[in-house]
C-alpha cells in the first residue's frame, strides 16, 4: 500500500515541475511587457524638463556618447547644432597685447561670436572698452554686456587671456544641454562651503544662468559690483556666489571617463606631472580626448595647438562624428 | 486491516499530509520565486536587446583608433602589389647617457609603430641596446651610422621594406611615413627626408629630420663602402651619407605634400609654426626647396619633428593620436587627393639661397604649385 501511494505521489512530481516551470514563463512574459510599457511611457517626454525652480541634483555634467545621438534624426541633429552656438567673452588688457593678439589669431576664430572686453582700449585692437580698473566690476560689465547684445546666442564661454579653448569640444559638451535650463560649468573646486568655477580655465554659462545673474547683479546685499575691500573674494568665488543666490550652481565639465575638460595649466605643464604620476601611461593619464580649455599657454604654444588640435594627424585614423562642423572662414592655421 | 496497520497506515498518511504541505509551500514558494525571477530576466533581457543594437560609441570609436596604431603591420594599398604591406624598420641612434632622458620615451611612444625597432648604442643593454663597434661622441657619428647600416645589413635585410634613422630627439608619425612609402617601390634606389643642400649636387638629408632608405638603396649603401666608391671622409653623417648616396645614383624624393609643405622637420613645430622671425632661422639656410614659414611650413600628415625631448614627446604624440576637435571637418583631406608628392624630379639648383647669398631674392620656381 506504502508503494502504491508513494508512486502515485511520484506521479504527480512531473506535473508540478510543468507548472512551476510555467510560472517560470509567465514571469519572463509579463517583465517583457512591462518593460516595453515603462519604455513607451518614457518615449512621450523626451526631453524632460525639471521645473527651472528644481537644483540640480547632480554636479557632474557629461558628453553625450553618440548613442544617444544615433537616436536623433538628421533635423534634430542640425537644430540642436544650430542651438549651441557659443559667444565667447573674452577679457584681455593692453599690457599683453601679444596675448590679445594671438587670441585673436587662433582659438577664437572658432566661436560663432567672439567679443573681446578690455579694462582699457588699445588703437591696435578692437575691444569693447570696459573703462574698469576692478577685476570684479569688469567681469560684471562684460557679462552684462554680453546678455544685452546675445542676440540669438545661448550659451557663453568666459576666457582669460591666457586661455586656449577648443570650441568643438564645448559645443560637444553642450550638444544635447538645454540653455534655457540654467547650466554654470567648467572646472569646479571648492573652497569650504561654496563651490565655484575657476576662473583660469574657463567658464561656461547657458542663457538662463546668465539672465539669473543679470537679474540679480548690483543687489547690495546679494551681488555687489563695489566690494569692500576687506571682504573682497576672488572673481571666480564673487560669481559662484551670486549665482548660489539665483539658485544656479556650479557643474563640473568631464568626459564619458570621468575626466576633466577644463584644464587650469598648460598642456606642458600637465604632461610634467603625468610624467611623475603615470610613467607608463603619461598621454592617456594627462588629459582628455575632448578637452575643452588649457592656460597658461603663451602665442607660440597657441599655434602649435591651432597646428596640433586642427591639422596634425596620423593617416588612417577616421572617426564617425555624427555633427560637422565646418572651419572658419579666411583662416590659415587651422 | 490490522490495528497496527491502521495506525501505520495514519502516521503515513499525516506524515503525507504533513509533507504535501511542506510540498505545496514549498512548491509555491519555488513557484513564486520562479516567477519574480522570470519578471526581472523578461525585464533585463528586453531591456538589453532594445537599447544594444546601436553601434559604439565615440570612446569606443576613439579607441579602435588606438588600437590601429598599436598594430605591427599596417595593411595599405600600393599601386605595385595591392596585397603587400609596407614593412619598416626603425633604428634609434643612441647613447648610454641618453637611454633614461631620452630613449625611454622614444620606447613608450612612437617607437612601437615601426615594425622593427633597433636601439644603436655602443654598449648592449637589456633595453634592448645594439651593441657596436664605435665610441660616443659627435665625430663618431658617421662610423655609427655606418656600422649601423651593417648590421641592419647582415641581420635584417629581408625583414624590412624601408629603413628609417632616426636620432633619439626625432619624433616620428609612423602611419603618415608609412602611406607615403607605400606608394613607393623598395626596390628602386630611394632615400626621403628633410633635403638640404648645398655640399651636395642633389642635396641629401637631414640627420635629426630622419631619413629612409630603400632596400636597395641600402643595398647600393653596402656594396660602395664594400668597392671603395664611397668611405668615411667626414664626421657630419647626414651630408656624408648623402655623398654616398649620390656617388651610388640613389635618387633623392621630394616629400613634400600636393601644397608644397614639409613632412619632415629639422626643428620643434612651434619654430616652423611661428609666422615671422627677427632673425632668420639657420634652416632656411640649408633649405633645398623654397622654404616657408609659418603655417604653410607643415604637412596635416607630417612624418617627423627634431629637438623633441620628453615633456614635447608626449605633448606631441597627445596632439596628434588623442586630443582631437569633435565633428571638425579637416581642410586638407587624406581620402580625396593623394597628399603627397613622391618626385624624384631633378629640380635646377639655384632657387634657394646659399649659404653666403643671404640677401638674395628667392624667384617663384616654375615647378612647384603655387598656393
Amino acid at each position: 500500500m506504502k508503494s502504491k501511494i508513494g508512486a502515485r505521489v511520484g506521479s504527480r512530481r512531473p506535473i508540478k515541475m510543468w507548472s512551476e516551470g510555467g510560472s517560470f514563463v509567465k514571469g519572463v512574459a509579463l517583465g517583457g511587457v512591462f518593460y516595453l510599457l515603462l519604455s513607451l511611457l518614457g518615449s512621450f517626454s523626451p526631453n524632460a524638463k525639471s521645473g527651472s525652480e528644481d537644483l540640480h541634483q547632480h554636479h557632474h555634467v557629461q558628453a553625450q556618447s553618440n548613442d544617444n545621438l544615433k537616436q536623433l534624426s538628421e533635423s534634430q541633429t542640425q537644430e540642436l547644432k544650430d542651438q549651441v552656438r557659443v559667444y565667447c567673452v573674452i577679457m584681455v588688457q593692453p599690457k599683453i597685447l601679444v596675448y590679445w593678439a594671438a587670441a585673436v589669431g587662433t582659438w577664437s576664430k572658432h566661436c560663432d561670436k567672439a567679443v573681446f572686453y578690455t579694462s582699457e582700449s588699445s588703437k591696435a585692437l578692437e575691444a569693447v572698452d570696459l573703462q574698469e580698473r576692478d577685476g570684479w566690476a569688469r567681469l560684471c560689465k562684460a557679462l552684462k554686456h554680453a546678455y544685452e547684445n546675445a542676440g540669438d546666442l545661448r550659451w557663453f564661454f568666459v576666457a582669460q587671456p591666457m586661455t586656449f579653448a577648443i570650441i568643438e569640444n564645448l559645443k560637444y559638451l553642450l550638444l544635447t544641454k538645454d540653455p534655457s535650463e540654467p547650466f554654470y560649468m567648467g572646472n569646479a573646486l571648492k573652497s569650504g562651503e561654496l563651490e565655484y568655477v575657476a576662473y583660469e580655465s574657463g567658464i561656461v554659462l547657458s542663457y538662463e544662468a546668465l539672465k539669473r545673474f543679470v537679474g540679480v547683479l548690483d543687489d547690495k546685499n546679494k551681488c555687489p559690483i563695489r566690494v569692500n575691500r576687506l571682504w573682497k573674494l576672488s572673481e571666480d568665488k564673487q560669481l559662484a556666489m551670486c549665482l548660489k543666490y539665483t539658485g544656479v550652481f556650479a557643474e563640473n565639465g568631464e568626459d564619458a571617463h570621468g575626466m576633466g575638460l577644463f584644464n587650469g595649466k598648460s598642456l606642458d605643464a600637465l604632461i610634467k606631472e603625468s610624467m611623475k604620476n603615470n610613467p607608463k601611461n603619461v598621454v592617456e593619464g594627462c588629459c582628455s580626448d575632448f578637452a575643452v580649455t588649457f592656460n597658461g599657454m603663451t602665442p607660440n604654444q597657441m599655434q602649435v595647438m591651432m597646428y596640433g588640435v586642427y591639422r596634425l594627424r596620423p593617416y588612417g585614423h577616421d572617426f564617425h562624428d555624427l555633427l560637422m562642423f565646418d572651419p572658419p572662414e579666411g583662416s590659415d592655421n587651422d | 486491516m490490522a490495528k497496527g496497520q491502521v495506525q501505520d497506515l495514519c502516521t503515513y498518511l499525516d506524515s503525507y499530509l504533513r509533507n504535501q504541505k511542506n510540498i505545496y509551500i514549498y512548491v509555491l514558494f519555488r513557484s513564486r520565486s520562479l516567477f519574480i525571477t522570470g519578471l526581472m530576466i523578461g525585464f533585463m533581457s528586453l531591456q538589453y536587446f532594445l537599447d544594444s543594437d546601436l553601434p559604439k560609441s565615440h570612446e569606443e570609436d576613439a579607441r579602435q583608433g588606438d588600437q590601429l596604431e598599436h598594430k605591427g603591420s599596417v595593411n595599405l594599398t600600393s599601386p605595385t602589389n595591392s596585397s603587400q604591406t609596407t614593412r619598416i624598420l626603425c633604428w634609434i641612434m643612441t647613447g648610454p647617457k641618453n637611454m633614461v632622458s631620452r630613449t625611454k620615451h622614444i620606447k613608450e611612444t612612437w617607437a612601437k609603430r615601426c615594425h622593427i625597432v633597433l636601439y644603436m648604442s655602443s654598449v648592449r643593454t637589456d633595453f634592448p641596446t645594439v651593441k657596436l663597434n664605435v665610441s660616443e661622441g659627435r665625430e663618431h657619428l658617421y662610423w655609427k651610422t655606418i656600422r649601423a647600416f651593417e648590421y641592419i645589413y647582415k641581420e635584417h635585410l629581408d625583414n624590412a621594406d624601408w629603413f628609417l634613422k632616426a636620432d633619439d630627439d626625432t619624433y616620428v608619425i609612423v602611419e603618415n611615413l608609412l602611406y607615403m612609402l607605400s606608394n613607393l617601390d623598395p626596390e628602386k634606389p630611394l632615400f626621403l627626408g628633410r633635403r638640404f643642400q648645398p655640399f651636395i649636387r642633389q642635396g641629401y638629408m637631414s640627420g635629426g629630420a630622419g631619413y629612409v632608405l630603400s632596400k636597395e638603396a641600402l643595398r647600393r649603401f653596402m656594396k660602395g663602402f664594400a668597392t671603395g666608391a664611397c668611405t668615411h671622409f667626414s664626421s657630419i653623417e647626414d651630408m656624408a651619407l648623402g655623398k654616398c648616396m649620390e656617388t651610388m645614383k640613389v635618387e633623392p624624393v621630394d616629400t613634400r605634400d600636393v601644397k608644397a609643405r614639409q613632412t619632415f622637420h629639422p626643428c620643434p613645430p612651434e619654430l616652423h609654426l611661428a609666422r615671422q622671425f627677427q632673425k632668420n632661422p639657420w634652416y632656411l639656410d640649408y633649405e633645398y626647396y623654397p622654404p616657408i614659414q609659418g603655417p604653410g611650413c607643415c604637412s596635416d600628415f607630417a612624418v617627423s619633428f627634431h629637438y623633441i625631448y620628453a615633456v614635447q614627446l608626449y605633448a606631441l604624440e597627445y596632439l596628434a593620436y588623442h586630443l582631437r576637435p569633435y565633428g571638425y571637418k579637416y581642410r586638407f583631406l587624406s581620402r580625396e587627393n593623394k597628399y603627397f608628392n613622391g618626385t624624384t624630379k631633378q629640380l635646377p639648383l639655384g632657387p634657394c639661397p646659399s649659404v653666403l647669398e643671404k640677401d638674395t631674392q628667392l624667384p617663384v620656381e616654375a615647378g612647384n604649385p603655387a598656393e
